[in-house]
């Protein structure tokens, strides 16, 4: 046991500097080259370095090998390539504009690892009620999975920290379910997510220094969705995933199909003349989570931010409170 | 506390998500399909597939109207 604890305080302690320390390297690069984006929610307009993606997935790899060479086990295996396929989907984003339709079809490829090593078990665990056996059905969720929990993720990095922040959240929420379903060597492995999407917010909290762009934050959600896959904790990762996942199907309910969100013509969100953030009044603009936020008059960004914070902690709770009811038989 | 509906919401979701995998457990899981000598598998999963996505567009439709109910002030907005 306690190489075990010794093994995760050193991974933690991997994920986290390897972050921390890259990033402001991977600022001052891509600042070199140009490579900033405009904060429409700052005034002025400020220039942010994109994408942070890079030091995320350092942080990762560099983890997550340290705990292969410990482990050698095909579930950390399955995390690594998975984890860096989606880093490739996202950075090839990151710098074309491509379809709606590339990152999920390109995603649910990244998924393939995950069926070929055999990292899964073909069941779905639920609360009070047990589990159920779906071998055939559980192939197509490995590949669904994968492109819902990156997009999701993706979909709600809109506002200074809150990919980063809520990763950060949703992430331990996940690694305390593991401890408590007691599939420790999976929470070791999901330990550096945490870490990483922490170190991350340092640098991407508002007002942020640097956004993760999609690189960033498909590495974070598909890894987010390999773990929850190869941690046989499925239904609690998508409980501590809620205030996202409401996001996207509030998105996709107002908008009525799968868009580029850089093909949205109305934007939800407008300022005020002191720039705060306002919901807007054009009924042609999708309905999203900080549209709804928004819905009870104008904030700040970083007040909208808290408000999404104070959600990701609610639904942590309740995955946790889930975790725990796994092992209650109605 | 700003967005109250949406933590209702939240909250809301989790019970439908318990509530909808007890169904899959109780009710669906233990159908078996028979008389289609090596189809059976396929049958079977095919069946229980399809009330699946039956279940996962109704949890969609009441989650749909579960939302405008909740939020009908800030949809109108």
């Amino acid at each position: 046991m306690l190489d075990k604890i010794i093994l995760a305080i050193l991974v933690s302690a991997i994920a986290f500097f390897s972050v921390y320390i890259t990033t402001p390297f991977l600022i001052k690069g891509l600042e070199k080259r140009n490579l900033t984006v405009k904060d429409y929610n700052r005034v002025g307009g400020a220039m942010v370095p994109r994408p942070g993606g890079p030091s995320i997935l350092v942080g990762i790899l560099a983890s997550e090998f340290a705990l292969y060479v410990f482990f050698p086990t095909a579930e950390i295996l399955a995390i690594l390539i998975t984890t860096s396929l989606a880093f490739v989907v996202g950075l090839i984003d990151d710098r074309r504009v491509l379809g709606g339709w590339f990152k999920p079809v390109a995603l649910a490829i990244s998924a393939i690892p995950i069926i070929l090593l055999g990292t899964y078990e073909p069941h779905l665990s639920f609360p009070l009620f047990g589990t159920v056996r779906i071998p055939e059905l559980y192939i197509a969720l490995v590949i669904f999975m994968i492109p819902v929990t990156g997009n999701t993720i993706n979909s709600i990095d809109v506002l200074n920290g809150v990919a980063s922040g809520f990763m950060t959240i949703a992430s331990f929420a996940l690694t305390i379910s593991l401890f408590i379903v007691h599939n420790y060597d999976i929470a070791i492995a999901s330990l550096p997510l945490g870490f990483v999407s922490l170190a991350f917010y340092k640098y991407h909290k508002f007002p942020s220094r640097i956004f993760p762009g999609d690189s960033g934050a498909l590495t974070l959600g598909a890894m987010y969705g390999v773990l929850a896959i190869v941690g046989h904790v499925e239904i609690i990762a998508a409980v501590a995933l809620l205030p996202a996942v409401i996001n996207s199907f509030l998105f996709l309910s107002s908008v009525k199909r799968i868009i580029e969100h850089r093909q949205i013509k109305s934007n939800p969100v407008t300022h005020t003349d002191d720039f705060k953030l306002m919901a807007t009044t054009d009924k042609d603009a999708p309905v999203t989570l900080v549209r709804l936020i928004l819905a009870g008059g104008p904030m700040t960004e970083k007040q909208v931010g808290t408000v999404i914070f104070r959600l990701a902690i609610f639904s942590a709770i309740l995955a946790i409170v889930t975790a725990f009811m796994m092992g209650v038989k109605i | 506390m700003k967005g109250t509906q949406i933590f209702l919401f939240v909250f809301v979701m989790w019970v439908l998500i318990i509530v909808g995998g007890g169904l899959l457990i109780s009710i669906i899981a233990p159908l078996t399909i028979n008389g289609h000598g090596k189809l059976d598998s396929l049958f079977d999963s095919a069946v229980k597939a399809l009330i699946a996505m039956i279940l996962v567009v109704a949890w969609i439709f009441t989650l749909s109207k579960i939302k405008n109910w909740i939020f009908h002030k800030q949809i109108k907005n």
